[in-house]
């Protein structure tokens, strides 16, 4: 927020996001209550915006962002591409390579050459956690996590919020259930922050070998209580669906079987598929999601994906309203060091 | 004919049972008279007034890593052997790990060469257990033995084949050297990067349980049982291991066991959280094999060592540079700089009251020494105490003194430390190591 | 906030927004194809208000919307405030008055120009404004205005609306305010 307060005159809005306080985005886990509804209700304006007939607007005229990805991803990449575009970003994307580290430019080294090219954001999608955070210490570019290893989706878990606050009209109290890998899974750890924070109940359910430890309150300190939001952890698929407002599917990799996780693929869709059985034990006005890319028949079931409950597709759309609500809110920083043309 | 003498200050030299103020007196490299008034005995010598401070035998580890030959970049014998004396050390055990591994009389040779121009503090070797530390090969134990090796590790990693293991101890007990373990299951830990636990899953990080290591201490107290060998466990980091070593003990199994100042008063979470449990970090200086673990592990760790059940604080002093730290969390090097402070951190114990200093200083010196049976090495006689005739390895303290850790202060060339800019209480003043003076804070010679 | 004398009080203001009316519905020469606009946020009352008066003086109700410019406008830099939500009727091939509360340096027009491309293709596109109160920075003009304020650059003028403010008047507050 700008120091010097300006007296709002008929010209000027109000001030964006009040509560918005941060650089980067990295993970739910440090985003306040009142930063969540601000970026929610800024996605509302987005979303509207997409459905235009021409939805082109020059607000980040000037401004650049850098996807850098060091693992490839078509959706997230094209979704932050648009969300740009549709602001009249400059964007540009990099497939960097992890193995190339080892041989070329460190993270450090690149993030900061982005910088010096006047990147204004970088997105960062890396297989190893905690990556955006070291892109974060060593530059005041913003850096979005579009998912570092197993640990965080941020962007993810606020599209999945405003789905799930759009059709039902709110998360708190809603029982919403995540079915998969959930050890390997960065959606379900930043659904599970962004959820808990907005007051709804969370259920994990997996099988015992795909479910992180200290996931359960009793697994940790006293002192260490809030340092993981509030879970409970099921391994039978049709207790946790019971009563479920929300019911998601996790992508199941093939790799899990090879690691001496799983039996069988089959096993696992005989005991943990989302089908339309098991989904009869769900609220009647249940919403089904998936983050995408499904495996159908294995995850989930084919019927299910296109019925009546699903709003994957929902999700897909307001996955670039979210993008570029976040864009928005993070290029209207004040405190951005200007090139001597005053340029912020 | 240089005479150092050290007056007045509590001398602690727990292999003779001693604690109380005293003078020590050190004649040509060698301790020549301790007791009170000693020292004005002497006419003429180099002066240190200890009122105030506390004086030990010189610090003695079990477990450093010099990374000469191969990874000069991250360390040298000069500055390694220069950090362990601002440590208090005066004798430090070189792991062979390095490039080419030190699994031949050549490769231990050139070493030694090295540490005679560039040592500023004794440097015993430790031979590989297996050749190339590939885990397939027995090393030639008896060459290493004639060459000067007083242990032998593949640490690092892990003899992970029991059938080899079993060999390697079996094959000790003609040499009577102890066979220094690694204990970390390589096909438990896999990749994982952390302690498993509620941090790593907070971190989305693979975790490394505490399993993987009693897994195998509990593999290797039995295989050493077989065959009558002494084990050794390095850094040993779980309350499992713990239990597993202090059964065998009383069966009277020969194990031995040291652990780091580090897995004493360092928890998991400090690879994650700074200042709340609301923003975390990726500490890669917290980053260390095995890894930091949780505080039941630190309190049965405390218990065991006060106890005698470990007999040694050993540093497992790992250097690293920057590219090798200042990268993501899964490609960085694990390791700590610790030489420089052990003391300081381990103080930490004192200052709770869960272990008293001259037990600290026990564990620190005589106790290394024991365990590995250092003193019966032709030479080093009397090392790790204060006897007449002993090394002149002394080690001035101030217990209570609280200084600012700075790394890139170190004479290490591994700043790599998670207490970057944390206060210690506990400092090492003055170290000499076979009668010189190899380290004061400020000029402590009297005339 | 400083209690000086409005500039147009209650009945000024009503008698304003009737003229207003009036003279819209006279330059299209009926209410045939009239879509009002109010640009986010202070025109979008004053337009509903003038609608509601065509509906008294011509019988027929002209289309009613209300248009956010946002994220059209180009001092973004600086200020990054939160759209409020555009809903128009079908304006393609309409006469299109846009509805402003106060014009000062044009940009918000031309914003607003720019953001009407978004939704369709008008035939006509006029701007009527309760305040003009110059100072312009782009060749903009209002084809409809309420009243010509002349002000300092650095005065605030404001419009307040029963809607929102509990009472209708314009004011204008001198002095020193950043722009």
């Amino acid at each position: 927020m700008t120091s010097t307060a300006s007296v709002p005159t008929t010209e000027d809005g109000r001030r964006a996001g009040g509560a918005w306080n941060h650089q980067h985005v990295l993970d739910l886990d440090d985003f306040t209550v009142e930063e969540i509804e601000s970026v929610l209700h800024l996605a509302d304006r987005m979303r509207e915006v997409l459905d235009r007939r021409i939805a082109r607007m020059p607000a980040l005229r000037g401004y650049t962002v850098v996807n850098l990805f060091y693992e490839p991803s078509t959706r997230t990449r094209v979704s932050f591409e648009l969300a740009g575009k549709v602001l009249g970003a400059d964007v540009i994307s990099v497939t960097a390579n992890t193995s190339s580290v080892v041989k070329g430019e460190s993270l450090i080294d690149t993030v900061r050459t982005l910088r010096a090219m006047r990147a204004d954001a970088i997105v960062m999608r890396h297989s190893i956690a905690g990556a955006p955070y070291l892109a974060a210490t060593n530059t005041d570019a913003s850096i979005i996590n579009a998912g570092d290893g197993a640990h965080a989706h941020p962007t993810q878990a606020l599209l999945d919020l405003y789905t799930i606050k759009s059709r039902l009209g709110s998360i708190a109290g809603k029982r919403v259930v995540m079915i998969g890998d959930i050890s390997h899974s960065r959606v379900a750890r930043s659904d599970m922050w962004g959820l808990a924070a907005m007051g709804a109940e969370v259920v994990l359910c997996g099988p015992p070998t795909l479910l992180p430890r200290g996931l359960r309150a009793q697994d940790r300190p006293p002192h260490a209580e809030a340092a993981l939001p509030h879970v409970t952890i099921e391994t039978d698929i049709d207790r946790a669906i019971e009563g479920a407002d929300v019911v998601m599917a996790l992508r199941l990799q093939s790799e899990r079987q090879q690691g001496g996780l799983l039996p069988s693929i089959r096993e696992y869709a005989q005991l943990y598929q989302v089908t339309e059985k098991r989904l009869a034990k769900a609220k009647p006005d249940h919403v089904l999601m998936h983050p995408g890319p499904k495996n159908e028949g294995i995850e989930i079931a084919g019927s299910v994906a296109a019925g009546q409950h699903s709003i994957i597709e929902e999700q897909v759309t307001n996955g670039v309203a979210i993008r570029m609500a976040l864009l928005y809110l993070l290029s209207g920083r004040t405190d951005l060091p200007t090139d001597g043309e005053g340029r912020a | 004919m240089t005479t150092i003498a050290i007056h007045n200050g509590r001398v602690i030299d727990p292999a003779l049972g001693q604690d109380g103020i005293a003078d020590v007196v050190i004649v040509d490299g060698r301790i020549a008279r301790v007791g009170p008034g000693e020292g004005d005995a002497v006419i003429e010598a180099e002066r240190i007034d200890a009122t105030g401070l506390v004086v030990s035998p010189g610090f003695v580890d079990l477990h450093t890593h010099l990374r000469e030959p191969g990874f000069e970049g991250k360390e040298t014998i000069r500055t390694g052997t220069e950090a362990g004396a601002r440590g208090g050390y005066t004798t430090v055990c070189a792991m062979p790990n390095t490039m080419p591994p030190l699994d031949s009389r050549a490769a231990i040779e050139s070493v030694l060469r090295e540490v005679e121009v560039s040592a500023k503090i004794r440097v015993l070797p430790i031979g590989t257990i297996t050749v190339g530390r590939l885990g397939k090969e027995l090393s030639p134990q008896g060459e290493l033995q004639a060459s000067g090796v007083v242990a032998l590790s593949d640490d690092g990693d892990a003899v992970a084949d029991a059938s080899l293991m079993r060999h390697a101890l079996e094959y000790s007990t003609r040499f009577n050297l102890p066979v220094a373990q690694h204990c970390e299951d390589p096909s438990l830990v896999r990749d994982g990067q952390m302690h498993e636990g509620w941090v790593a899953t907070r971190l989305g990080l693979r975790g490394r349980p505490a399993s993987a290591e009693e897994t195998m201490v509990a593999r290797d107290i039995a295989l050493a049982e077989l065959v009558g060998a002494h084990l050794h466990i390095c850094h040993v980091s779980t309350a499992g291991s713990v239990a597993l070593i202090a059964a065998a003990r009383e069966r009277g199994a020969r194990i031995t066991a040291e652990v780091t100042p580090h897995h004493l008063t360092l928890t998991h979470e400090e690879v994650a959280f700074a200042e709340d449990y609301v923003h975390i970090g990726y500490n890669t200086n917290a980053k260390v094999n095995p890894p930091l673990r949780e505080e039941t592990d630190l309190e049965a760790l405390a218990n065991a060592l006060r106890d005698g059940i470990i007999d040694a604080i050993a540093t497992d002093h790992a250097p690293h540079g920057v590219n090798d730290k200042a990268i993501e969390f899964d490609l960085a090097a694990p390791g700590l700089t610790m030489l420089e402070t052990a003391f300081g951190l381990s103080m930490r114990l004192v200052h709770e009251g869960k272990l008293s200093l001259p037990t600290l200083i026990e564990r620190m010196t005589i106790g290394p020494v024991r365990t590995w049976r250092l003193d019966e090495i032709p030479g080093l006689q009397g090392l790790g105490t204060l006897a007449p005739g002993a090394l002149g390895d002394v080690t001035i303290l101030d217990p209570d003194a609280a200084w600012t850790v700075e790394p890139e202060a170190f004479a290490s060339k591994g700043k790599n430390t998670p207490l970057d800019g944390k206060v210690l209480k506990g400092r090492v003043v003055a170290t000499i190591a076979s009668g010189r003076i190899v380290h004061e804070t400020e000029r402590m010679v009297a005339l | 906030m400083v209690n000086s004398a409005p500039i147009l009080d209650t009945q000024a203001v009503r008698r304003t927004l009737r003229r207003l009316a009036h003279e819209i519905v006279e330059a299209n020469q009926g209410v045939d194809d009239l879509v009002l606009l109010g640009i986010q946020r202070g025109g979008a009352a004053i337009a509903q208000r003038i609608a509601n008066d065509i509906e008294e003086i011509e019988g027929t109700r002209p289309g009613v919307g209300s248009l956010d410019v946002t994220l059209h406008r180009d001092d973004l830099d600086r200020r990054h405030p939160t759209p409020q939500p555009s809903t128009l009727p079908d304006i393609d091939g309409k006469v299109v008055v846009l509805v402003d509360d106060v014009l000062m340096t044009g940009r918000t027009i031309r914003a607003a120009l720019d953001a009407l491309n978004d939704f369709g293709r008008p035939r006509i596109v006029r701007l009527a404004v309760l305040v003009d109160r110059g100072h312009r920075e782009l060749p903009i003009r209002a084809d409809i205005v309420g009243k010509n304020i002349p002000t300092a650059h650095e005065d605030n003028v404001r419009v307040l609306l029963q809607e929102e403010d509990g009472r209708d008047a314009v004011i204008v507050l001198p002095g020193r305010m950043e722009s």
